[in-house]
């Protein structure tokens, strides 16, 4: 069992920190509505510990949001659209120019590269402005009102810019692969 | 005997939180409108690759993270302490928010 150093970047950048700030997402959004609902006036004996954990957690997915970015685009994107040299008949290790060498592929490049590559940053930046607020105000959040709702409009936002980025991102590896590099060995397999 | 902790009333000026929202909404829409303006000048477009592996996309997003960081510095200082009128920059901040991923998408960034 053998993987290509670029799949592996690739893997960590999707599957591990993109997939996993996407599952932190609804998480982060419910407990952002529950803690801070207007209703709430009487602060329950569990709300400072949901309040720390809830810190934590936020700041958990600044860090993934931020690393899935930047991996993306200083890691993956060089590799994606790397031009071949002249006469390169064989486009399997220049993703871009493979999907934009055939017309039922280009859109996974005009639409979806093109829109993926900037929508993404919205993630991490919505995040880690959501993260200062809750950790500046806390549970007080629920006082501000117009606050509370633009910061949860923002954690939405955040969640849809990162789906965008995810969906288009798999979608665009499954049809033109980024690979190349070393190949690093996982397992060595055995006739059955 | 102590009061009870007030539930109903900030004790934090809303400030610091305003100026957290509305930069990153400005940062949002510099970079999306520096996408577009990268996409349509060759000249700005050449003077935004920071790093050319990554081409005009790392100058268009160093910038607006650079513009953020800038913007919310400032606001920080100046309103931390402050109490502001909440609902405009809200609403301010959602307009940026959605034209900001309006103006990421191809055929809308198109048509400039």
């Amino acid at each position: 069992m053998e993987i290509t150093a670029r799949s592996l970047w690739t893997m960590m950048h999707g599957m591990g920190f993109g997939a996993l700030y996407l599952l932190a997402c609804s998480g982060a959004i419910v407990e952002l509505y529950r803690l801070t609902r207007p209703s709430e006036s009487k602060p329950s004996e569990s709300a400072p510990n949901s309040t720390r954990f809830l810190n934590v957690y936020l700041l958990t997915m600044v860090v993934l949001a931020w690393a899935a970015v930047l991996t993306g685009a200083y890691v993956i994107y060089p590799w994606y659209r790397a031009a071949p040299p002249p006469g390169t008949v064989n486009l399997a290790l220049f993703p871009q120019r493979l999907l934009m060498s055939s017309p039922s592929t280009i859109g996974w490049h005009s639409l979806g590269m093109e829109w993926k590559e900037h929508v993404a940053w919205f993630a991490p930046i919505s995040i880690t402005m959501v993260a200062f607020v809750f950790i500046r105000y806390g549970r007080d959040l629920r006082l501000h009102r117009p606050l509370r709702t633009a910061v949860l409009t923002f954690a939405i936002a955040s969640f849809l810019s990162a789906g965008i980025a995810g969906f288009f991102g798999a979608m665009i590896n499954k049809n033109a692969p980024v690979q190349g590099g070393h190949t690093i060995r996982l397992s060595q397999g055995e006739a059955k | 005997m102590n009061p009870p902790p007030n539930t109903t009333s900030p004790t934090l000026p809303n400030g610091s939180g305003a100026a957290a929202l509305l930069s990153a909404s400005i940062g949002s829409f510099a970079l999306a409108v520096l996408a577009i303006a990268g996409d349509k000048s060759a000249l700005l477009k050449s003077h935004l690759i920071f790093y050319k592996p990554t081409g005009p996309l790392s100058g268009v997003t160093t910038t607006a993270i650079l513009l953020w960081l800038a913007t919310w510095a400032i606001l920080e200082i100046r309103w931390q302490k402050k109490s502001v009128a909440l609902k405009p920059i809200c609403a301010t901040a959602l307009v940026l928010l959605v034209l900001s991923i309006a103006l990421t998408f191809p055929p809308i960034a198109d048509l400039f």
